[in-house]
């Protein structure tokens, strides 16, 4: 199969890629690109762990192709600090111990910081649905709610 | 050395903090490496050909088609992996489920595997390749197989443990029986009985990760194996036997670990990527889809359990029995046996006694499933002594109370209990809060204990001291849950330094000594323990160098708060040397400063937990919600309270989520029909509530900080205290898990037909 030339923008910086056109989204980042921060957990749209931001909007990876991609925005665990800096988000992740094998975070962070983006200042069940999409087999998400909490209250005063 | 184990009453400075990890910021900003997040130069895309049948013989599989096929590099089968056990029937069964020989047992069996250049040549070639099968009756439920007409599954089988050696083979491999007294005297005294049957269905271990390794075999016999794994020491042991290599030639590297919770412990696809690699000449990456993970790993046992208690007017039990029959998939388990032993372990009995059968079902290989085997236990029991203190007309509370294990007691398994946190969980949570907050309509509150054994084991661990004066640790057991944050905590504690001065990881098989499997939860407590001891080793050391210093006599000096100090009337002068001090002079005292340590942790220190919720039960569809959790665990001592908090946390949402919703779902054909996250719900974050935590510390004595076991108890409760909160809400009895919304209606419907 001849492969699919894309040009798209991943965390600010602007990637040329070729790929297959039954490749998703998801493979090219972790298998061409490198970006391993976005994790398989199913490959069908049930677990989240491959979640990303596609122009503002919330998606599995897994379930977009590669070629899809082509002009578009994309925003993954990667991007989210800044040099140094972490995000709060992943900074309460740490604080709160949010995680504990850890393979769930980087698709929480990212739906985390998406709920935010449209609900500054969530309630509880605002979050507990709006993470819904997300597993998390090892934390029972007591401790994701209450980090995705005390960040929205940080990111409020900022 | 000699070390000693035992308990000393201190006061801490580091352990009981709660520091931030020190492998979390590369799990927040999505660098840390887990198992499908590592490559290898040349590497090949490695699967697995599954059989779709419950039960079949292999006639003959025709390789030859896919071996053309372009960018295939090698194919193989059971040939490939040729029998190296030696009678060992243990390991047989680990390589004959790593790869079908004569018959392929469950849906999902392997039964051959390729690699190939790219993903889709190798999916291509999985169908390329022809198996000619001859399908045989099947069994999948426990019950059944037991019967005399069950198809058989291994006609080698004979039940062992019978009185007299049975003629027939059967699909029970195994009778175990556990007890003392004479419960018929016992049951004789009883003014009460409870009589029972329950059954359980079987469930998975969910982690969100599915296996992934990558293996890369050279032509001089080496080989690397990168994979995420709870226990990379055994690994490396089955693997190098399964392969005929030395032991030592295969270095085992544990990835990040994305999750386990004893599904990690076992092969399965790491001596096939092995295999492939050998053939292939190159390295190979072999990653399991959800679907093979829920199909061929994992799955804990189903189960059929019948359970009588009774008891007096005063509430006293005076004799408890049951029959505790699980799966263990096509393969010999224990699963029972554990299950026997661990049914009754919260209660002082007089008369007690438990049988367990070991059932040969069509399922995959069962596996261990945190505190395997005692949730199905517990659940049978705990919802019948719900039921008998309801009978006499006691609270249930003071009802376990009245009959709880203390320190001296022999339990029904076997040992006198030390001190041991039963009584005090069942106090705690009498006195919580939770216990007489109001509920509303159709709510209903419920309570039930639980134990675990916990385990100790080999353990070895290094801790090296830079000229700096910072110190590495390096650990052979895996990071399941932030146990390198504990044990640094330890070695900080014990050096007397501050927490951010040590850095953990988790070494390598060819760098560190040998370490048992991370189960049993004994992570942080057997590597504390040899954290312990390592971090005395280099403390003596430290000592004998600031002697050499100050050229005065070692006797004269002491270690304190991260000091060498001169004791003694003539070194009053002499001051303190840090331990940073003393390293910066290492290399003209003597060289490196290290300590090390190997041994085996013993006396893990037996765990209670009392766990009470609220749900609510919708009468009109039987959907059921949890309003409120609150686990009381004993911790021993919680080095970081916070992963301590989580454990509990997460041990109760998986029990919650085993309770009332997942299941393996077979149909007629002995196929799985839920093999994804869609059809195998797992809880969600709008399905629970908080999950309140109290944490109670009853030294184990044969700990130096009086640390126990604290990963798996948090499961083992929730099974029985949701049936009994659901009995409280809904006026149902309910003896079949999960506990769906149609088994609860038809519950409840039976109960309004009356
Ligand atoms: S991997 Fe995409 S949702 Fe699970
Ligand atoms: S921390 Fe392990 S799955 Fe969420």
């Amino acid at each position: 199969m001849a492969g699919v030339a894309v040009s798209t923008t991943i965390n600010g910086d602007h990637v040329e890629y070729l790929c297959q056109p039954d490749e998703t989204l998801l493979d090219v980042l972790r298998d061409r690109l490198g970006l391993t921060g976005a994790k398989e957990g199913c490959g069908t749209g049930d677990c989240g762990a491959c979640s990303i931001i596609l122009d503002d909007r919330l998606v599995c990876s897994c379930l977009v192709l590669g070629a899809e991609a082509e002009g578009r925005r994309i925003e993954t665990v990667e991007g989210m600090a800044h040099g140094e800096k972490l995000h709060p988000l992943q900074q309460k992740f740490l604080e709160h111990a949010a995680l504990q094998c850890g393979i769930c975070t980087p698709g929480f962070l990212i739906a985390a910081k998406d709920l935010l983006a449209k609900n500054p200042d969530p309630t509880e069940e605002e979050i507990r649905f709006g993470l819904a999409g997300n597993l998390c087999r090892c934390t029972g998400y007591d401790k994701i709610v209450r980090a995705v909490q005390d960040a929205a209250n940080v990111m409020k005063g900022a | 050395m000699n070390f000693d184990p035992r308990y000393s009453g201190r006061n801490f400075s580091s352990v009981g903090t709660r520091p931030i990890r020190p492998d979390g910021v590369d799990k927040v900003t999505g660098r840390a490496r887990y198992g499908a997040d590592f490559n290898m130069a040349g590497q090949l895309v490695g699967r697995v050909l599954r059989s779709p049948h419950a039960h079949a013989i292999i006639r003959k599989i025709d390789t030859s088609k896919a071996e053309k096929l372009a960018g295939v590099k090698a194919v193989i089968t059971a040939k490939d992996l040729p029998d190296l056990t030696d009678g060992d029937a243990g390991m047989y069964d680990i390589l004959d489920n790593c790869m079908a020989r004569a018959k392929a047992l469950y849906d999902g069996h392997a039964v051959a595997a390729v690699a190939a250049v790219d993903a889709r040549t190798a999916r291509q070639a999985l169908k390329l390749i022809a198996v000619d099968y001859e399908v045989l009756p099947h069994v999948t439920d426990v019950d059944e197989a037991m019967k005399h007409t069950a198809p058989l599954i291994n006609d080698t089988i004979f039940t062992e443990g019978l009185e007299e050696k049975p003629v027939k083979p059967s699909n029970v491999t195994k009778r175990s029986q556990f007890g003392h007294g004479d419960v018929h005297q016992g049951f004789g005294h009883a003014d009460f009985i409870v009589e029972r049957s329950f059954k359980t269905e079987q469930t998975h271990q969910g982690y969100i990760e599915p296996h992934a390794c990558v293996a890369s075999v050279s032509s001089d016999g080496t080989a690397d194996l990168w994979v995420c794994t709870q226990g990379h020491f055994v690994y490396r042991q089955h693997c190098a036997q399964l392969l005929g290599m030395e032991a030592s030639k295969l270095r085992v590297t544990s990835s990040e670990i994305g999750g386990g919770f004893g599904g990690k412990t076992h092969v399965w696809a790491e001596p096939v990527a092995l295999a492939l690699s050998r053939k292939a000449g190159r390295p190979v990456k072999l990653v399991m889809t959800r679907d093979e993970v829920f199909r061929a790993s994992g799955p804990t046992s189903a189960t059929s359990i019948d359970v009588k208690i009774g008891a007096r007017k005063d509430g006293t039990i005076t004799a408890a029995e049951a029959t505790l029959r699980y799966t263990s998939g096509p393969y010999a388990g224990t699963w029972a046996e554990i299950g026997a032993m661990t049914a009754f372990a919260c209660y002082k009995l007089e008369n007690v006694k438990t049988v367990g059968y070991e059932v040969l079902v069509n399922r995959p290989k069962t596996a261990a499933y945190r505190a395997p085997s005692a949730p199905m236990a517990a659940f049978a029991v705990e919802s019948a002594v719900d039921e008998l203190a309801k009978e006499v007309g006691i609270d249930p509370v003071e009802f376990r109370i009245r009959n709880a294990a203390q320190e001296g007691t022999r339990s029904s398994y076997g040992p006198v209990y030390g001190p041991i946190g039963i009584g005090p969980t069942l106090e705690a949570a009498k006195n919580h809060p939770h216990m007489k907050a109001p509920l509303k309509e159709n709510q209903g509150r419920g309570m039930a204990c639980g134990f675990w054994f916990n385990f100790g084991g080999q353990t070895c661990t290094d801790l090296n001291i830079g000229m700096d004066g910072s110190v590495s640790l390096a650990v052979g057991t895996v990071d399941v849950g932030g146990s390198r944050a504990s044990l640094s905590l330890v070695a900080a504690e014990e050096l007397g330094i501050d927490y951010s001065q040590v850095k953990a990881i988790v070494a390598d098989t060819s760098s560190l000594g040998y370490n048992d499997m991370t189960d049993g939860s004994r992570g942080t407590f057997s590597s504390s323990m040899a954290t312990i001891s390592a971090a005395r080793n280099a403390i003596k050391i430290l000592r004998e160098r600031a002697a050499q210093m100050w050229d005065i006599s070692v006797d004269d000096v002491a270690w304190e708060q991260g000091h060498a100090v001169a004791k003694g009337d003539n070194h009053g002068n002499l001051g303190k040397l840090s331990l940073k001090e003393i390293a910066a002079r290492s290399g003209t005292t003597g060289g490196p400063i290290a300590g090390h340590s190997e041994l085996v942790a013993d006396g893990a220190g037996v765990s209670f937990a009392t766990h009470i919720c609220d749900i609510e039960v919708d009468p009109e569809t039987g959907f059921t919600k949890v309003i409120r959790y609150t686990v009381v665990q004993d911790a021993g001592k919680a080095v970081h309270p916070t992963y301590v908090e989580g454990q509990y946390q997460g041990g109760a949402a998986q029990g919650i989520g085993w309770a009332l919703n997942e299941e393996y779902i077979y149909g007629k054909d002995g196929r799985l029909q839920n093999a994804g996250f869609l059809d195998y719900r797992i809880p969600v974050c709008s399905d629970l509530p908080m999950i309140d935590t109290q944490i109670l510390e009853i030294p184990n004595p044969n700990h130096p900080y009086g640390v126990r076991g604290v990963g798996e108890t948090s499961i083992v409760p929730p099974l029985a205290a949701i049936a009994n909160a659901v009995s409280n809400a809904a006026g149902v009895r309910m003896t079949h898990i999960p506990m769906s919304p149609p088994r609860i209606l038809a519950a409840i419907e039976a109960e309004r037909e009356g």
